[in-house]
């Protein structure tokens, strides 16, 4: 049976395929958020409004206006954009740093084990939103520092599971074939131990990717997110909050979009879970 | 209850089997490489008896034995036939009924002695809780009752034996507990699933021992199935061999094995290595030439153990030497320190003359690649997903061919171990434990060693296809004068190939001499042992 073919099989059940319509549809937003979008979403245009309204020269707003007079939908649709970048590159950030770590300590054992594990140990039990207020406090808000806090919260876990799996897969016998034919440190784990990990790790990746996606909301909610005024769905939850009673229209929607994008990795991940267990068993 | 059952053995009618399988099918799931597991079996067992059940794996024998138990294994399905215990159906019971016929009136010995018990828990108290479930008995009782089971499993010290967890145990040791276990409740039919594979030769013999002395002091009917004819002979009193889910012949063990009817079981006897190596193998040639492989006062200790001791060998081109020994000799030690997995704490191994063990750069590099191995499991010693193709190719070009010549050489080292080109764009998913060997065996080719190790390499196979492996190591020997050193734990393995046997024992080598010699004529008492524990030793 061809790979494609499993992967596409575990998509066609129902949960795995609302959540791939849930991040499909949030991807297509993000990339075409500049065409989407019906308003500019830096502008202000009326005062604070409900969603429907129409404005004065006869243009509705869907989802209404902010205190600041933007189209809320707009700021949604341009907010995807901001979550999917920077929480996908703030992910592979934290996967490129797990994995490399992780590869080392599960191969070389000994003292590289012991330290990494030990920094990874002090990361974890620390806890983490204080970590990310004290990353942000100090470096100050921006893209580049939340995922630097993404990456710093996340990483320590990606290790833990690379640093499993290559315990294992060091242990068997085509790990020890390559040693003996003379195969480069660098090829057995990147060729030989790597993709044979990836069936858990893609998984793991989806899960991931929403818990980034949930960090930004946090983050933003605390004012610690991107600076305003991009468009950022925490960000606007944490400007509607003091109105919220009044228009809760200016936390309902966002903290939907939030939602849905979460619990579409999430059934997306559940989906992948089989096809991806198998892989490298029975390919 | 005891005196209950033997009054109702009596009243029962000697010439009803206490097992009848019936034309029974089991359908196997869509998209398997067959429509059945088992297909329209028939057999019968009488009182006291055992019947082997035998056939190479994949023939259905684990199915129809999970069947029996009333738990086929996910996936598969009774679709027909009957399974009657003294003429009660019993495909038919729910999982209720089931629980009192599972373990009181039908037990099971499985495999793996070790994964079948508890690890946090004591073996004593498990041999109880097996009362616990089918008999009202106190607790004084039930524990009279265990220490008694463990005494008649011939186990040293009842009491330190059933206070001890699995892990203080040895494999035969807990492998008897088990037993003791299926034997609690004296059921009317054992099944013993392959019981003795994962133990040593003499452990195997003691087993095997045990469970014919139970059965002619308490007539139990045993259900023993089986892949290794050798055990067959020594314990069958009937014979059923099963392909591909059917049972192609059935009848009296000594008849089957004697004048066996069907071909197939006629491969398969042909299939067991003998143990009287083959006359055309000849004696070492004069030790004219340099040895390939030197290996002077090798040692490896782990602390206060020492796994290899004082190993001292020499092997010359063109001929093969066998390391012979039980688990934990330290002949795996040994083989990983031949390919440098491993570093020794004294000796030196001469490659061609030069000590690899000092070497650097280029030197050690050529001298490493002249060393290659072909190990045991088939499953873990291949990538799952790279193709068999990239695989052997990758080794060519680290021996130094460029990519071109690389892949030209894939296809022809396929061709040398006998697979079918097409083979190469596959995984190792696709080929069989056998294919699989011959993969590794191209791939350690590829490297163009002068010495080939086989770690354990035919003890993963069936017996026709380690015949068949065998064969292609003799033929690669004589075609590229390869020197061959085979560690198994198989005696008969070895005595096919060898030119000369070395025997070891704890980290030892006891004895070391001609095939022909250490066989026929064994100096060192463990060898002796070995021989005799050999099963089917009548059979050749």
């Amino acid at each position: 049976m061809s790979t494609k073919h499993v992967w596409l099989k575990a998509l066609a059940r129902p949960t795995p395929a609302i959540g791939a319509l849930l991040v499909g549809g949030w991807l297509v937003i993000a990339l075409l958020s500049h065409a989407l979008a019906p308003y500019d979403p830096f502008h202000s245009m009326v005062p604070l409004m409900t969603p429907g309204a129409h404005g004065p020269d006869g243009s509705v707003f869907w989802l209404g206006t902010d205190s600041l007079g933007r189209d809320v939908l707009s700021r949604l649709i341009y907010g995807a954009r901001t979550v999917v970048v920077v929480a996908t590159v703030a992910t592979l950030t934290a996967y490129a740093v797990g994995i490399s770590t992780g590869l080392l300590a599960g191969y070389f054992r000994g003292r590289v084990d012991i330290a990494l594990s030990f920094f990874a140990n002090v990361i974890l039990s620390f806890p983490v939103l204080v970590l990310y207020i004290v990353i942000i406090v100090a470096l100050g808000a921006s893209a580049a520092n939340v995922v630097l806090a993404v990456t710093f919260g996340s990483a320590p876990a990606i290790f833990r599971i690379v640093r499993a799996i290559t315990i294992e897969l060091r242990s068997r016998d085509f790990i020890a074939a390559a040693i003996t034919q003379g195969e480069s440190t660098w090829r057995i784990l990147l060729v030989e131990i790597l993709p044979n990990s990836s069936g858990p790790l893609i998984v793991d990746f989806c899960l991931r990717l929403g818990y980034s996606a949930i960090t930004m909301g946090v983050l933003g909610f605390l004012g610690l997110g991107l600076p305003p005024p991009t468009p950022d769905w925490g960000g606007m939850v944490n400007e509607g909050r003091t109105l919220a009673f009044a228009f809760p229209h200016l936390v309902l929607f966002p903290c939907l979009a939030i939602s849905s994008l979460v619990l579409g990795l999430s059934l997306l991940a559940d989906g992948l879970r089989r096809p991806a267990s198998r892989l490298g068993k029975a390919g | 209850m005891r005196l209950a059952r033997s009054i109702a053995v009596q009243a029962d009618d000697e010439t009803v089997p206490i097992l009848a399988v019936e034309r029974l099918s089991i359908a196997l799931p869509k998209g398997a490489d067959r429509a059945f597991a088992v297909e329209d079996a028939s057999l019968e067992l009488r009182r006291g008896e055992i019947l082997c059940v035998v056939g190479e794996s994949g023939s259905g024998k684990s199915a129809l034995s999970g069947a029996i138990m009333g738990a086929p294994a996910s996936g598969l399905k009774v679709v027909g036939g009957s399974v009657r215990l003294k003429g009660q159906e019993l495909t038919k019971l729910s999982e209720r009924a089931w629980c009192r016929i599972r373990g009181n009136r039908i037990a099971m010995i499985f495999q793996e002695p070790m994964a079948s018990l508890n690890p946090a828990v004591p073996v004593g108290l498990q041999i109880m809780e097996v009362f616990e479930l089918h008999a009202k008995l106190s607790v004084a009782e039930r524990r009279e009752r265990a220490l008694a089971l463990i005494r008649s499993m011939q186990l040293p010290d009842p009491e330190r034996i059933a206070a001890s967890f699995p892990h203080q145990l040895s494999g035969g040791q807990c492998q008897r507990v088990i037993i003791a276990m299926a034997l609690a409740m004296n059921p009317e039919v054992l099944i013993a699933d392959e019981p003795t594979t994962a133990l040593d030769v003499t452990t195997q013999a003691q087993v095997l021992k045990l469970i014919r002395e139970l059965r002619t002091l308490h007539g139990h009917t045993i259900l023993f199935i089986t892949h290794d004819f050798g055990v067959v002979a020594e314990i069958a009193d009937r014979i059923a061999v099963m392909r591909h889910g059917r049972i192609i012949e059935m009848g009296e063990a000594r008849q089957v094995l004697t004048q066996p009817q069907h071909p197939y079981t006629r491969e398969l006897l042909a299939a067991v290595p003998s143990l009287v190596p083959p006359t055309d193998q000849g004696e070492v040639m004069a030790p004219a030439a340099k040895p390939v492989l030197a290996v002077t006062g090798l040692a490896k200790s782990y602390g206060r153990v020492h796994a290899v001791n004082e190993i001292s060998f020499d092997l010359e081109r063109g001929t093969t030497l066998s390391i012979v020994g039980e688990s934990g000799c330290g002949k795996s030690s040994l083989a990983r320190i031949l390919v440098r997995l491993t570093a020794p704490t004294a000796g030196r191994v001469d490659v061609n003359g030069k000590c690899f063990l000092t070497l650097t750069g280029g030197e050690l590099r050529s001298s490493c690649r002249a060393v290659q191995m072909i190990f045991q499991d088939p499953f873990g010693s291949l990538n799952p997903l790279r193709t068999a193709g990239a695989v052997i190719a990758r080794a060519a070009v680290l021996a130094g061919a460029d990519v071109r010549t690389a892949r030209e050489r894939a296809g022809e080292l396929f061709d040398r171990v006998g697979l079918p080109r097409e083979g190469l764009q596959r995984r190792p998913a696709a080929f069989s434990g056998g294919q699989k060997q011959r993969i590794g065996i191209a791939r350690a080719l590829a490297m163009n060693p002068d010495v080939l190790i086989a770690d354990e390499s035919l003890s993963a196979l069936d017996a026709s296809s380690q015949a068949q492996i065998l064969a292609l190591l003799r033929k690669l020997q004589n075609e590229l004068g390869l020197a061959i050193l085979l560690i198994t734990h198989d005696l008969r393995v070895a005595a096919q190939i060898s030119h000369r046997i070395a025997v070891m024992q704890a980290g030892r080598i006891v004895e070391i001499g001609p095939a022909g010699r250490v066989i026929n004529s064994p100096e060192h008492p463990y060898t002796r042992e070995l021989l005799e524990s050999a099963p089917g030793r009548g059979l050749v």
